[in-house]
């Protein structure tokens, strides 16, 4: 046995030197493996995904749902009572999911009516630029669990200069969002320097970043003289000054807020990172290949420096939509609101492609708005949202799985052949027949 | 930071077991590096971490004890008034144990510095003792002049209790790792754990019964991470994250919608009684804090040790690690890799779901929404602050549960230090733990490596 098998075969330790002829070519990390797996899908897949997903949600509504439980107990008699039973409370459910997310057909008036379309749009905002980062991350092969801490901070940097730096109407706001984003960026850079001077892994780093970011949160929110309003004594900052605020884009009725065009803004922005930019390429490069993209002279290192900061300052802008857009009359901790972690949902299904990830962040923001109306209209905790939002997430991420669900032939594999019967196959059928089996 | 003092050892062959059992205390790093000239020599890198660490808290200590020495007394509380030894307050001058411990801080860094000079480790009671010393000056800082003492039993008890789900945890994270599967989902089989623990346990009635349920509903939450990660090869990390985001949602769902209209029948289990040891839960401080408690936290001390002793001295222990350094390896030699692993995750689960339990049959008594709160990712912070080993890991939950009790204890007798900051320490530590600055951090080689038999 020799020592080279016990050899750490991850990159960082050798200081960028190309391997000498002969000398064993570490393998490719498994993150590239993840990212043709998260890329190669298709969109049926996805489809498929959200709608098993939501097959397993109406599963689980009718399961617990008390009408349906009281006619299940006298099934055999009168089924058609327990079937009755859960077509209503799963119709109901979705029908009052649909109606807060996208249509009220219940609206008196037009604003009404379409105020639920606006309200998804509004959730969708700080998802969409959150899941760009992420997804940034991803491309890059690197994973951002950290969008909880990164849009604390940027929330306590863009909230401090909207309420405390009184500017003109106009800079106050560019001032506030790129204090936001800067915020985000050093918290998430943070994590690119360690990994890329110590090695130490970004999903640990980040997950422990979070915490630090809520008790550095809540203890200056309880600070007098550093975030807490003066003259009070809870925890929350004063109101955002009227400069600071992202302006309303369809008047007062509507929640909608300039942050979405910020976030369509990211978007292309992100696309043309990705797809036109040199920074952008390599960031590819050295998420499909670390190691290639060393040898084809990659600073992979900076690398992971510059997708960070990046990562965290996309990340960072949401944070700023939630206290100069959604939440305006000052902030507590939890301003994130949890769209950290939907972040990540949102880049997987966006399979972290830009334009994909803008279409899942309305997606989910539609489960938002339309999780709430259905809390308030049928009593059905948004809870739900969240275990059909893993759900999706854990379908997509196994392509194998949703296939085998809907019985679809699996791409690049011609048609099955059928196991050759042992005793009759010749040598040349059996090989492939292994190769079916050891695949 | 660290220098490079390479000296060639001659050890003859070197085996992964011996890579294993190696890893020191968190001072001196070792890394064996292939040798062209014969292949088996090895490069001991000494580091200069330790007696830096060292002078850094000895820094620390000189700053906040004697520069900012507090005058006046502190008193410390030994013994509770219904132990059956009664030991007498121990009161101390404030400014002359910071000045005592300060010098004494220091003679353990010049002793740091001579050991690593000599190319050897700072042994690991050093470094507790460093710790322990400090810990006492700083609580004499800090009750110093106060008017309560400090109630040692207490702080020890509440450390105990708040540590036993990380250790579970921890040791579920340990074995998974081991293994060769990173184990995030550790939240999710706690909380998991909790929720079944505190359903069953209110049907039956039988708290025994609802322990066992939760160590199936943690194998559970294990079988989908095994299922999606041996079988259809998805990244772990992803699968982790969004379980313990599944969990949550549905123990919060049907906590919303079950639950709580029926908390009498489905949320109110009966809690375990607390078990005295005759005579050694009489002894002074070890014995309220060891001794005196449920069935869970026995069966904690029984898992550990069996942990340690099956992982490192059993021919389960050694296929469990060889699938998790080198499967390719493990595979030659006949050992069924993706077999092995998917059975010990289940393990893992199953041990992570019986520290769940302790919420709701233990210390809580009743379910409430995300009532871990993140105790699962301090114990994946245990498993990487103890090196993978489950007695280090152990040792790591423990000081993290030490931290976050403290926070209380200080709490009540008023802290100059905001209780945010304590909260945060284990967080830091583990940051610098993988950072690299504080002892070496390399897990099992394969982890987190899908294995594809080719």
């Amino acid at each position: 046995m020799s020592d080279s098998a016990l050899a750490s075969p991850t990159p960082a330790a050798s200081s960028g030197a190309a391997p000498t002829p002969g000398a064993e070519i570490p393998p490719a990390p498994k993150s590239n493996q993840v990212l043709r797996d998260i890329m190669g899908g298709s969109v049926v897949i996805s489809i498929l995904a959200v709608l098993l997903a939501l097959v397993v949600g109406g599963i689980l509504i009718a399961l617990t749902d008390e009408n349906v439980q009281a006619a299940s107990g006298y099934f055999f008699s009168r089924p058609g009572d327990t079937i009755n039973a859960i077509w209503v409370s799963v119709s109901g459910a979705y029908g009052a999911l649909f109606q807060g997310a996208i249509y009220n057909f219940g609206g008196n008036t037009f604003v009404k009516q379409i105020k639920p379309i606006t309200d998804t749009l509004t959730f969708a905002t700080p998802l969409i630029v959150a899941g760009l980062g992420v997804g940034l991350a991803f491309r890059a092969g690197m994973f951002n669990i950290g969008g909880q801490g990164q849009m604390l901070i940027a929330a306590a940097c863009s909230g401090w200069v909207a309420y405390s730096f009184p500017l003109p109407y106009g800079i106050h706001l560019i001032v506030a969002v790129l204090a936001g984003v800067v915020g985000g960026a050093v918290w998430g850079g943070i994590v690119g320097v360690l990994k890329a001077r110590t090695g130490a892994h970004e999903v640990i780093v980040t997950i422990m970043l979070n915490y630090i970011a809520v008790y550095l949160i809540s203890y200056l929110l309880r600070t007098p003289g550093a975030l807490q309003a003066p003259g009070s004594s809870n925890p929350k900052t004063p109101a955002d000054l009227p400069t600071a605020v992202y302006p309303d884009l369809l008047g007062g009725d509507f929640n909608l807020h300039a942050g979405l065009l910020v976030s369509i803004a990211a978007t292309v922005f992100v696309w043309w990172l990705l797809t036109r930019s040199s920074l952008g390429f390599k960031f590819r490069a050295v998420g499909v290949n670390p190691n290639a993209a060393r040898v084809a002279g990659i600073n992979v290192k900076r690398s992971y420096i510059y997708v960070m900061l990046l990562s965290g300052g996309l990340v960072g802008l949401a944070g700023v939509a939630q206290v100069l857009g959604t939440v305006t009359s000052g902030f507590s901790s939890g301003i994130d609101a949890g769209i950290g972690f939907d972040a990540i949902t949102v880049a997987l299904l966006g399979r972290s492609k830009p334009w994909g990830i803008f279409v899942a962040g309305i997606l989910f923001g539609a489960f938002k708005a339309g999780g709430f109306a259905m809390q308030a209209g049928q009593g059905i905790p948004v809870d739900i949202v969240l275990v059909v939002q893993s759900l999706i997430v854990l379908f997509i991420a196994a392509p194998p799985l949703v296939r085998a669900v809907f019985r679809l032939p699996t791409p690049g594999v011609a048609k099955k052949p059928k196991p050759p019967k042992a005793s009759t196959s010749s040598p040349v059928a059996a090989s492939t027949g292994e190769a079916v089996v050891a695949k | 930071m660290s220098d490079l003092n390479s000296t060639g050892i001659d050890t003859g062959v070197p085996n992964v077991t011996q890579t294993l059992d190696s890893s020191g205390p968190p001072t001196a790093t070792q890394h064996e590096r292939p040798d062209s000239s014969n292949g088996l020599e090895k490069t001991v890198v000494t580091s200069w971490k330790a007696p830096i660490a060292f002078l850094a808290f000895t820094i620390i200590a000189l700053v906040l004890f004697v520069i900012l020495g507090r005058d006046g007394s502190s008193t410390f509380t030994l013994s509770a008034d219904n132990d059956l030894i009664q030991l007498p307050d121990v009161t101390v001058p404030a400014r002359v144990t910071g000045i005592v411990i300060t010098v004494l801080l220091a003679l353990l860094t010049v002793f740091a510095y001579l050991r690593v000079r000599s190319d050897r480790r700072v042994p690991l009671w050093a470094s507790a003792l460093l710790g322990v010393l400090f810990l006492i000056a700083f609580l004499t800082w800090v009750d110093a002049g106060a008017s309560l003492p400090v109630q040692v039993p207490g702080l020890l008890v509440g450390t105990v209790s708040l540590s036993v789900p990380l250790i579970f945890g921890a040791l579920g994270g340990v074995i998974s790792e081991r293994v060769g599967v990173v184990n995030v989902a550790i939240e999710g089989q706690l909380l998991g754990g909790a929720f079944v623990a505190a359903v069953v346990a209110s049907i039956t009635g039988q708290p025994l019964l609802g322990l066992g349920a939760a160590a199936i509903a943690g194998a559970a939450v294990s079988f989908v991470l095994a299922a999606f990660a041996i079988k259809y090869l998805v990244d772990q990390v992803i699968v982790g994250v969004v379980l313990n985001v599944l969990v949550i949602g549905l123990t919060n769902f049907l906590y919303s919608q079950v639950l709580s209209k029926n908390a009498e029948l489905l949320n109110s289990p009966p809690r375990f009684d607390r078990i005295n040891i005759p005579i050694l839960s009489e002894i002074p401080i070890i014995g309220p804090t060891l001794f005196r408690q449920t069935i869970i936290v026995y069966l904690m001390y029984i898992a550990v040790a069996a942990v340690y002793f099956a992982l490192f001295h059993t021919k389960w222990g050694l296929r469990v690690r060889a699938v998790g350094e080198h499967p390719q390896a493990a595979d030659t030699v006949g050992i069924n890799v993706n077999g092995t692993r998917f059975w010990n995750v289940l393990l893992a689960g199953a041990i992570t779901g019986l520290g769940g339990a302790y919420f709701t049959l233990g210390s809580v008594g009743a379910f409430n929404k995300e009532m871990t709160a993140g105790a699962g990712y301090i114990a994946l912070a245990a498993v990487i602050f103890g090196q993978w080993d489950p007695i280090r890991a152990t040792l790591a939950a423990l000081l993290f549960g030490f931290a976050s009790n403290l926070q209380n204890a200080l709490g009540i007798i008023g802290s100059p230090v905001p209780s945010e900051f304590m909260l945060m320490l284990p967080y830091l530590l583990t940051i610098f733990a993988v950072a690299g600055l504080v002892g070496r951090s390399r897990g099992p080689a394969a982890s987190g490596r899908p294995y594809i038999k080719s």
